[in-house]
């Protein structure tokens, strides 16, 4: 048995934690730290019983989460502080919504930099409001700002500059050049508020970004940690609503993500169990595996005992395969041609 | 233009330690520490729970501290909110 | 990886692996006498390895990988294999560690109270740590000194000791060969030479010590004592630590405590027998 398939059997409860030798410990605790993923599985062993060594370690990780988590919505609430003035509604995105939400997948999950929606008529408002309350330019060259600018979802990114926190303001959930545009538009009116004050994706809006986020947004690096949340968001949601998949399927189907979110499904279904249930009424949804789901899988699972990333090939392709999603082709050779060049 | 108005931190925010000098004060929110010295910790104190602006904080502190209120208490004292609300340790009301 | 081993320091448990043999013999050489529990999973893992497999034979560089990277380290090569793992344990711990609080700071111990010395590379905080671990006192460690949140009091990091430049004949003279690694001259870092610690202070190494001294060596200049208030003496050491702010309030609160209990001094020396003497002469008035 893989390190890394160990790891996924314990975060899907396939497997007991006690029956793990110390080589299988080597092994999974490398995996779960190089996908940054250590603290989310000590949440979810946090009742098993396991050797003093191992549960000191888990232990450390789970405090060390929640001073993390603690620190990633203080972001969220200073740029709350800062957008006030002018009264700019926004949306949390990604970890810091989990985590505001107090969503499954929250529990001991790294966040990153703060991300943000606002509508597109505030970008400009928002801007001026960041950049006078101490963020400012991340010094980038003018290339990859004006690429950011007219390409991508986002302003280009902004760090605090006393926290030395990020933020990432989006106006789309999606690259404007991807050719799946998801309408922000509806994404703001159908936000809903959670008990901080924040306010956040509705459920399946927010099921459907994570999956775009996965699949159509990126070359599946730290995919293992962003389809865990997909199986968490899920579960979370079936307990309110139990055709949550015909609410998630329709929700994907107006942003054109419909083929995205299944196979997310089809593959959390695959590593984590997450449960698919199949409808014929009031419209045919079925998880017919797909030809290259396998290849998904392989380029997930690609890790050797040491953490390290192995299938090099795979992830070339996966890379390219990201920018494809993006860009129209001859925009995709100008810009990996700029990129070439750089190097 | 009238001063702006700043709420204090909730009281069980902050916990706020001296030492020798300096105040160490850690904020659990941010879980970030600052290290002040006077009138800082002064200011925290006397904000009490309402909003307040730095003209009403200029008249505690010379109150408490017997001080003059006169002359530029009250721009030292607005400088001093500007700074504590870039740190998150107030907040514009 | 092709080779590995397996290093507990401390309260630490390492793997390191290599593409190579030698860094991992060199390894297994200096921590030979090192409690090992054999059944016991890796805490941090190092990862000696070549960019390219050609570059394994062919001019090999040592990339220094593991649980945390620094992005733009650079290689060093194969020569220098035993500095390689060094600064990646160090590596991990300094970004990985999070039961303690970290200090980059030395330590020694006598009667289970310790002196904790805090200072940059070129404070000789290292040196006099070494110099003190041959002469009486129990060695804590020359690079990482842990504070326990819960208890305050210290943990060692004993790992070997690493000598540079004038230290190493400083110490060298003083010390059995054999406790000596192989000389690495010309490194980035100046030549440097590995010393085992003494045997005591290895079989002490899980015992913690209650911090009685804080000392801010500065090498050079006139022999002086200068009492630190509690306020320079935190901020010195949110300075020094790689892990405070990652630990939250009970990096705080061990902090406050830290500086609040314990007598802290910056001391000036010109040469390492007057810093010795200084250190003793300090720690006798705060025992007393």
């Amino acid at each position: 048995m893989s390190a890394v398939q160990t790891f996924v059997d314990l975060l899907a409860g396939r497997r007991d934690a006690a029956t793990l030798t110390r080589r299988d410990w080597d092994g999974v605790i490398g995996v779960a730290r190089a996908e940054a993923m250590l603290a989310t599985l000590a949440c979810r062993l946090e009742q098993a019983a396991l050797r003093p060594p191992v549960a000191a370690l888990l232990a450390d990780q789970r405090a060390a989460a929640e001073v993390a988590q603690r620190q990633a919505l203080w972001e969220a609430e200073m740029a709350r502080r800062a957008l006030k003035g002018q009264r700019i509604e926004f949306v949390l995105l990604k970890g810091t919504a989990y985590a505001a939400a107090g969503l499954s997948c929250a529990a001991g999950r790294q966040i990153g930099d703060l991300d943000i929606l606002v509508l597109r008529s505030d970008i400009g408002r928002a801007e001026n409001d960041l950049l006078e309350a101490g963020w400012e330019w991340v010094k980038s060259d003018p290339y990859d700002d004006a690429y950011y600018r007219d390409h991508m979802h986002e302003l280009p990114p902004l760090i605090h500059k006393a926290r030395d926190r990020m933020i990432d303001v989006h106006h789309t959930i999606l690259p404007q050049t991807h050719r799946i545009t998801p309408d922000a538009l509806i994404l703001m009116a159908e936000a809903i508020e959670t008990p901080s004050g924040f306010r956040v994706l509705s459920p399946p809006a927010m099921a459907c970004h994570c999956a775009a986020h996965l699949l159509a947004d990126g070359d599946l690096q730290g995919g293992l940690r962003n389809l865990w949340d997909f199986h968490l968001l899920v579960l979370d949601f079936l307990k309110d609503d139990r055709d949550f998949y015909l609410t998630l399927i329709e929700e994907a189907s107006t942003h054109g993500l419909a083929k995205v979110v299944k196979r997310a499904l089809r593959l959390a279904n695959r590593i984590y169990g997450t449960p698919l249930r199949s409808y014929s009424w009031p419209f045919r949804l079925e998880f017919e595996r797909e030809w290259d789901d396998d290849l998904f899988i392989r380029r997930l699972l690609a890790r050797d005992e040491w953490g390290h990333a192995t299938g090099f090939a795979l992830q070339q392709a996966f890379y390219i395969r990201s920018h494809w999603l993006r860009m129209p082709p001859a925009m995709l050779a100008r810009h990996l041609w700029t990129k070439w060049r750089k190097r | 233009m009238p001063d702006a108005v700043y709420r204090a931190a909730p009281p069980d925010a902050l916990r706020i330690e001296p030492l020798g000098d300096l105040t160490a004060i850690f904020d659990r929110r941010s879980t970030q520490t600052h290290l002040v010295v006077p009138p800082i910790p002064e200011i925290l104190t006397l904000m009490g729970d309402a909003p307040c602006d730095a003209a009403a904080l200029a008249a505690r502190l010379a109150a408490a501290f017997d001080l003059d209120a006169e002359g530029d208490a009250r721009v030292v004292v607005a400088e001093r909110l500007a700074e504590l609300a870039a740190i998150g340790l107030v907040e514009r009301a | 990886m092709r080779h590995s081993t397996r290093i507990a320091v401390g309260p630490v448990q390492f793997r390191v692996g290599s593409d190579w043999a030698e860094p991992i013999a060199g390894l297994e050489r200096l921590y030979a006498a090192y409690p090992q529990d054999d059944a016991r999973p890796a805490d941090a893992t190092v990862r000696l390895f070549a960019a390219r497999p050609w570059r394994r034979w062919l001019r090999p560089s040592v990339h220094i990988g593991g649980d945390f990277i620094v992005p733009d380290a650079l290689p060093l090569p194969l020569s220098m294999g035993l500095l390689a793992a060094e600064m990646g344990m160090n590596l991990q711990v300094a970004l990985g560690w999070r039961r303690h609080m970290l200090l980059h700071a030395s330590a020694v111990a006598k009667h289970g109270r310790a002196i904790i010395m805090s200072g940059e590379s070129g404070s000789g905080k290292s040196t006099l740590a070494a110099l003190l671990g041959e002469d009486g006192w129990r060695l804590m460690g020359d690079e990482f000194t842990l504070i326990d949140p819960a208890s305050g009091d210290a943990f060692a990091f004993p790992r070997a000791v690493s000598l540079k430049n004038q230290a190493i004949a400083e110490v060298a003279g003083r010390v059995d060969p054999s406790r000596l690694g192989p000389l690495l001259a010309g490194t980035p870092k100046g030549d440097i030479r590995h010393l085992i610690p003494r045997a005591d202070a290895i079989a002490a190494m899980h015992e913690p010590a209650r911090p009685a001294l804080l000392l801010f060596p500065r090498f050079g200049g006139e022999a002086a004592i200068e009492p630190m208030g509690e306020g320079e003496a935190f901020v010195r050491l949110t300075e020094a630590s790689t892990n405070y702010v990652a630990l939250g309030e009970a990096g705080f609160a061990a902090l406050t405590r830290l500086v609040r209990e314990t007598p802290a001094f910056g001391v000036s020396y010109p040469d390492s027998a007057t810093g010795m003497a200084l250190v003793e002469q300090l720690w006798a008035e705060a025992v007393r």
